[in-house]
């Protein structure tokens, strides 16, 4: 059998730039995402090449302090905002929701479309007031530093709340998909683990969105009213807006971080080729951990001058975020015991994703624990901290997630090697760039300094120099995808064995996703009871049957 | 104690750091266990069980309740000792001592100021002594800072229109770092201070030189000086304008009403104990709102100050 791009294809049909303008397809709203998401991220990863280089020494290297201070609230605010927060949910997650339940859409394809171009109307505005007044505050818009320095707090918080609507309208469409139109057979418990995660994270961002919008009022009420509420001047109380911020922006972590734990469960499920360990306890503990999420805010502000009792609360609190994190790595762990895993580039990512999440997840422990989060808070070990959960997490199961679902999102293959290889090379610079940060932060280094104390300077060359291996990682991953969009090898079916229902339909899938109504004919993660059958496709691609790997390229033979 | 720094922590300089530092390293110990259990589970089972051939049916091992509990409780008992730990180091720096040296501190665009209770007002740079209970307490001029001594491990944000404190007690003499480390704008990374902690005789005769400030001056010369450091300057004219006290203009040896239905003399008497006890004699027409000076001023300063008002009399008088 030879592979050819099926005729009938969402890419394909129907035609012309309009048609994606105006798409209401879940799969092209889900690309018209990762295209936008993407150039957020190369654009505040520049930025971040640009902080590292300008701390290379202390003193003025490329910038002045005020520059400095400008690139990195840039950095902060589109890497957040403009950039995780969409990234799984409303890119990869758009488009593989209603392929893995068996569903034709989401439920709101219209709304579905709305959010992406709120997306978009917010992200320029955004970016637009940030540049428009120099805003550099970070992406934290503290009160009062943000207030009296006419920097242009109201308008961001506008722009932070545009893009949560469109988090919202993403949020509602994903709950109700997930309510009423999953495949028929296809109970709670037979939900890809990766759709317990997307509703865990739906939920938050319905639930938590909402404070931005009341934070926002009474930016406005104090601001032209002169109702004192954040500024001291007016007799207002600047601690406040850390509470309204975090209330929100504390969740907001982990609409950042839940999708990616959903997609390492698909990845070890599917290269481990082993029915997933403790599904239970690792959809649960998703929801857990999305509860958790509303009640820990105020451990960003162990150093605010808040109560002791309430600090004792919110220690106390954080720390029961560790267990439901252990257990979904500890079931991961248990689903390799005696499986048979296939190291593929997007494994590959899951166990670089366990490494670094593991070491973000216990630096977490030393922040939660509140006589030591004293002495860390705003050092360095915060910056490496949530780097590690946030880039060594959410960016790194972000490419693995890429990497699984490229071939059914194009239908074209990348090439393997070069796919390991870049996943080495951003494994690499990660611990380089962000390792040394610990100790620069445990040693007393704080956070967002133009310039340092001599002492720290050999541990922030290195973290640079470990930034730019970084950055050609993410070129180098970045050129191979689009070469293969255009000179890759057509993709079978199923590529991967996998037994979670997007792999059921053609790559790329089918405009209406599949051809027929889907009915369950076996749980996500059966590979005890069920096996595909894809050794054609893989001689056809140059896969080793024997193997499983990639060996001689076999097309002629295949063809006979 | 150790006093050297290590790889992952700067010296320990303060009463309080052994406890922090106790847990910091005990966290660190865990975590690595833990790591290097994770780990080394991966890399055995991604070698071990690696794919060998054709797909085939892999038998299922998917739950083990007992696995499930272990690593559900093993995890809690861990973090609730952290969590005991932590609380009980914290509250140990929350908890502020009853005597000691207290220090005024504001901190502003980008500058730390530090007002003694002798009277000496620095900038930047600052001295306590060795082995002695220190409490700051803190305000901000203007935005968020916050007050970070490493080798201390304390750490404490400083905010307007509010006091926070923060106490420590050094246990070696040096000089140590003072960072801001609450984003504060263009020079937050240049708002950087030392802490001199010296010797109980080096710190007695530093803080008597340092409050010696204006002995040698001219006595209202210094009383000029005092009039706007001590900020007299804001409820006090010299033009005859009223604000929230009587205006100095004039004022010397003139006749006052007072609340009670006597009168007085603004002398030399009554003037020292208006500054030192604002509240015995009230003139009438005037709110009792000025704050006492008790212990802010010694004599030769408020002989200056005497001396300025005397002054403001004489320029005017002719």
């Amino acid at each position: 059998m030879s592979m050819v791009m099926p005729k009938m294809n969402y890419l394909a049909e129907p035609k012309g730039l309009w048609s994606w303008i105006v798409t209401y397809d879940h799969k092209r709203i889900g690309l018209l995402y990762l295209a936008a998401i993407t150039l957020f991220f190369a654009i505040a990863g520049f930025l971040a090449i640009l902080i590292r280089t300008e701390l290379l020494y202390p003193g003025q290297d490329i910038m002045d302090a005020n520059t400095y201070n400008q690139v990195f609230t840039l950095h902060g605010a589109i890497m957040i905002f403009l950039f995780i927060i969409p990234s799984i949910p409303a890119a990869l997650g758009n488009f593989v929701l209603p392929l893995m339940i068996g569903a034709k859409d989401v439920a709101f394809p219209k709304l579905n479309l709305a959010s992406w171009y709120i997306y978009v109307f917010g992200s320029i505005f955004a970016i637009y007031s940030i540049l428009a007044s120099a805003v550099d505050t970070g992406w934290t818009f503290y009160t009062p530093y943000s207030t009296t320095t006419g920097t242009a707090v109201i308008s961001m918080t506008l722009g932070a709340f545009i893009l949560g609507f469109s988090s919202i309208f993403t949020g509602i469409n994903f709950i109700v998909t997930v309510h009423k139109m999953r495949a028929p057979g296809m109970t709670w418990y037979k939900l890809p683990l990766m759709i317990w995660a997307l509703y865990a994270t739906a939920l938050i961002q319905v639930m938590a969105t909402p404070v931005l919008a009341i934070t926002l009022l009474l930016l406005v009420l104090e601001r032209w009213l002169g109702v004192g509420i954040f500024d001291p001047a007016l007799g207002g109380d600047p601690v406040l807006y850390q509470h309204f911020f975090w209330f929100y922006s504390h969740p907001a972590v982990y609409i950042m971080i839940l999708p990616a734990l959903g997609i390492i469960s698909e990845l070890i499920a599917t290269f481990s080729h082993k029915k997933i360990f403790g599904y239970k306890f690792i959809a649960y503990s998703s929801l857990a951990i999305a509860f958790t999420s509303f009640l820990v805010w105020a451990h960003h502000m162990f150093t605010s001058g808040q109560s002791e009792l309430a600090a004792m609360i919110f220690s106390f609190i954080t720390f029961f975020v560790g267990v439901p994190t252990g257990i979904k790595i500890f079931n991961w762990l248990l689903t390799m015991y005696k499986a048979q895993i296939d190291l593929r580039t997007p494994m590959v990512y899951a166990l670089s994703f366990i490494f670094l999440f593991t070491i973000g997840g216990l630096t977490g422990i030393f922040l939660g624990a509140l006589s030591v989060d004293i002495h860390l808070h705003d050092t360095y070990f915060i910056v490496a901290h949530f780097h590690y959960v946030m880039m060594g997490g959410t960016v790194i199961a972000f490419l693995g997630g890429l990497h699984f679902w490229w071939p059914k999102m194009f239908g074209k293959l990348y090439n393997e090697t070069a796919g390991r290889i870049g996943a080495a090379i951003i494994f690499v610079g990660f611990n380089m760039t962000f390792l040394p940060q610990f100790v620069l932060g445990s040693q007393g280094m704080p956070r967002r300094y133009w310039t340092y104390v001599d002492a720290y300077q050999p541990l922030h060359a290195f973290s640079s120099y470990g930034s730019f291996i970084l950055g050609l990682g993410f070129i180098l991953v970045f050129v191979y995808l689009m070469h293969s969009l255009i000179w890759g090898r057509q993709a079978p079916k199923n590529i991967w064995g996998s037994l979670t229902m997007e792999w059921e339909t053609t790559s790329p899938p089918h405009p209406h996703n599949f051809e027929e109504d889907k009915v369950l004919q076996h749980g996500p993660y059966d590979y005890d009871k069920v096996l595909i059958d894809r050794d054609e496709a893989l001689t056809d691609y140059g896969y080793d049957t024997t193997t499983g790997e990639p060996g001689e390229h076999r097309e002629s033979v295949a063809k006979e | 104690m150790e006093n050297e720094g290590t790889v992952w922590l700067p010296p320990a300089n303060s009463t309080i750091a052994e406890d922090v530092d106790g847990l910091f390293y005990w966290i660190l110990d865990t975590s690595i266990i833990i790591f290097a259990i994770v780990i080394l589970l991966m890399a055995v089972f991604t070698w071990r069980y690696r794919r060998r051939g054709k797909d085939t049916l892999t038998p299922a091992k998917d739950h083990n309740n007992f696995l499930e509990a272990l690593w559900t409780i093993i995890p809690t008992g861990l973090i609730m000792v952290a969590f005991f730990w932590g609380f009980s180091g914290y509250m140990k720096m929350r908890v502020m001592p009853l005597e000691g040296t207290e220090i005024k501190v504001t901190g502003q665009k980008w500058f730390w100021s530090y007002q003694y209770e002798e009277g000496a007002n620095l900038t930047n740079d600052f001295a306590v002594p060795v082995n002695k209970p220190v409490t700051l307490t803190m305000s901000s001029a203007d935005v968020i800072h916050s007050f970070y001594v490493p080798n201390f491990r304390i750490k404490m944000d400083v905010l307007p229109n509010r006091y926070t404190k923060v106490w420590f007690e050094p246990t070696h003499e040096g000089v140590f770092d003072v960072f801001c480390t609450e984003y504060c704008g263009q020079a937050h990374s240049e708002m950087v201070g030392k802490v001199h902690v010296l010797s109980e005789e080096n710190y007695a005769a530093w803080i008597d030189s340092v409050s010696r400030f204006g002995e040698d001056l001219p006595p209202a010369e210094l009383g000029e000086i005092l009039y706007v450091k001590k900020a007299c300057v804001t409820c006090h004219s010299l033009d005859g304008s009223i604000v929230q006290g009587p205006s100095f203009l004039g004022a010397w040896e003139r006749d006052i009403q007072l609340t009670d239905g006597t009168t007085a003399i603004m002398d030399e008497n009554y003037l020292r104990e208006s500054i030192i006890n604002p509240r015995a004699k009230i003139h009438v027409g005037y709110q009792p709102v000025m704050p006492t000076y008790q212990g802010q001023l010694k004599d030769y300063e408020l002989d200056g100050l005497i001396a300025f008002i005397k002054q403001v009399k004489q320029q005017t008088g002719q």
